[in-house]
């Protein structure tokens, strides 16, 4: 047996210290389907609790819909549950085309290409369309798997300040002898929730004749008058070289995940992309659910207009009570706590309020930035809002946070 | 050489640190400090290929190298001789 004492005692330590240091991650088994409410097993083998979901990426309520939900059915029914092959061989059916033209047309693109998941988008795209000629010039808080794709990458990778456009200005010039330059962002930075400065950047890349790469998935189907992402709302829509995004979180909430962009990018995907060439694509049920999300997008923008009444009225409820939050206008709310125990202890103290949200601290986000990360959804009514805030404010007051400022805050619970 | 010193700290206080506050010295750990990281070590070593007019061979412009101003100056002596 060559899984020896040794090999299991070395685990054995690694996971101790995770445990030591408080970063051990454990899962609370959900026993209902994705919604506001929620029952909750947490610890294992607690009894169920209901409680209101504040954390999930669930943004337009789609994750539960009946007409997604029902499309989903009809997809199983019509096309089955498995494809048993990737997509080059004998995996591709026509709904999967009609999805690649639907993201196509609602995201403003020239053509698209699906992948199992946005992770794998990320991971393959710029491997497929880069060269150790070229440059990958990214936005320093840009999201994990962005990283992991870059690492996979032969292209020379330089960074620059968050959202910090002369600092990228000068990293395109010091780079404008490289064949290829391509600037990295995310659209809405999913643990600050503020919005990349698309307008400037498109700008910049055409001034010294770079592509524009973004990652949508914390922003298409609700971010924009329409709902069609961080573009939209900066006003440079169809002027996005290459778009990434997810089904897995505002577009129905499944899995699944797309490079969206100019039509020679996603060519060079679908011929070189490794988790596209080596991994079955999204299943038909999921294709179905996910085509059936973006005609409910593409008739009304009515789901897009709660979740941006929900935020306005969760943001100024939280400030009215005396948050500190990370400014911004996006459903993603942190409420700022600095000091990691104290998110933990917040967030505790929460759940027993029947409020599920969770507390992230370093290295999620950077030492002394620890917050409860708040979600808002279209799924969400008023009276779950209500009676978070009534608990965000019950919690505030125990520890005495409320109306206190920044340095305040950390002079009573440290960094 | 003073002089080589004070530019590469400048440099690096400018494209590294986000805290105004925070203070290096010529002797402050950079990668094995967490205040530099592999990826952002690239923006350094062609800064100081393209400031110097040197090339940084990939296997001389290691963390270690790049780890202090003071270590990082002692390469870029190597080359310019």
């Amino acid at each position: 047996m060559a899984y020896s004492d040794k090999v299991r005692g070395t685990y054995n330590g690694t996971l101790q210290a995770l445990k030591d240091k408080g970063i051990f991650k454990q899962e609370r088994f959900i026993h209902s389907s994705q919604a506001a409410d929620i029952e909750v097993e947490f610890p294992t083998g607690a009894s169920l609790k209901k409680v209101i979901n504040m954390c999930a990426n669930n943004y337009l309520g789609l994750s539960s819909h009946p007409d997604v939900v029902k499309a989903a059915h009809e997809g199983l029914d019509a096309r089955g549950y498995g494809m048993s092959s990737v997509r080059f061989i004998c995996g591709t059916q026509d709904i999967h085309r009609e999805l690649e033209n639907k993201v196509t047309e609602f995201l403003g693109t020239e053509d698209t290409i699906l992948f199992p998941s946005c992770m794998d988008a990320n991971a393959g795209v710029f491997e497929a369309i880069l060269t150790d000629e070229d440059v990958m010039i990214s936005d320093r808080l840009v999201h994990a798997s962005i990283i992991d794709g870059m690492r996979l990458c032969g292209a020379l990778h330089d960074t620059f300040k968050h959202s910090n456009m002369k600092h990228l200005e000068t990293k395109l010039q010091l780079h404008a002898d490289k064949r290829l330059k391509v600037v990295i962002t995310d659209g809405v930075f999913s643990m600050d929730g503020d919005t990349a400065k698309l307008d400037e950047m498109v700008a910049l890349c055409e001034k010294y004749d770079a592509m524009l790469f973004v990652d949508e998935s914390h922003s298409s189907g609700f971010i924009g008058k329409t709902g069609r992402g961080t573009h939209e709302k900066c006003g440079v829509f169809g002027k996005i070289d290459i778009i990434t995004t997810t089904f897995g979180k505002a577009l129905g909430g499944a899995s699944g995940g797309c490079v969206s962009g100019r039509k020679e990018i996603v060519e060079m995907c679908r011929q070189k992309a490794r988790p596209y060439l080596f991994s079955n694509t999204i299943a038909p049920v999921v294709v179905a659910g996910v085509n059936r999300v973006l005609d409910i997008l593409s008739k009304s923008t009515e789901r897009r207009d709660k979740l941006e009444k929900n935020t306005e009225f969760w943001r100024q409820g939280l400030l009215d009570a005396g948050f500190v939050l990370q400014p911004g206008d996006t459903p993603i709310v942190p409420v700022m706590l600095f000091n990691a125990k104290l998110s933990q202890d917040f967030s505790r103290d929460l759940y027993d309020e029947g409020i599920y949200a969770i507390g992230f601290f370093f290295p999620v986000v950077p030492n002394g930035a620890a917050r409860i990360r708040t979600q808002i959804s279209a799924g969400h009514e008023i009276h779950h809002l209500e009676k978070a805030l009534a608990a965000f404010k019950k919690v505030g007051e125990k520890y005495g946070i409320l109306g206190k400022t920044k340095q305040e805050i950390i002079e009573m619970y440290g960094l | 050489m003073e002089d080589m010193k004070d530019i590469v700290l400048e440099y690096v206080i400018e494209e590294y640190l986000e805290d105004e506050d925070e203070v290096l010295t010529y002797d402050s750990p950079l990668i094995s400090g967490g205040i530099v990281d592999s990826f952002s070590m690239v923006s350094l070593k062609r800064f100081l290929e393209n400031k110097y007019n040197i090339t940084l061979p990939d296997d001389k412009a290691t963390p270690e190298a790049f780890d202090t101003v003071n270590n990082i100056v002692a390469l870029v002596n190597e080359f310019l001789k």
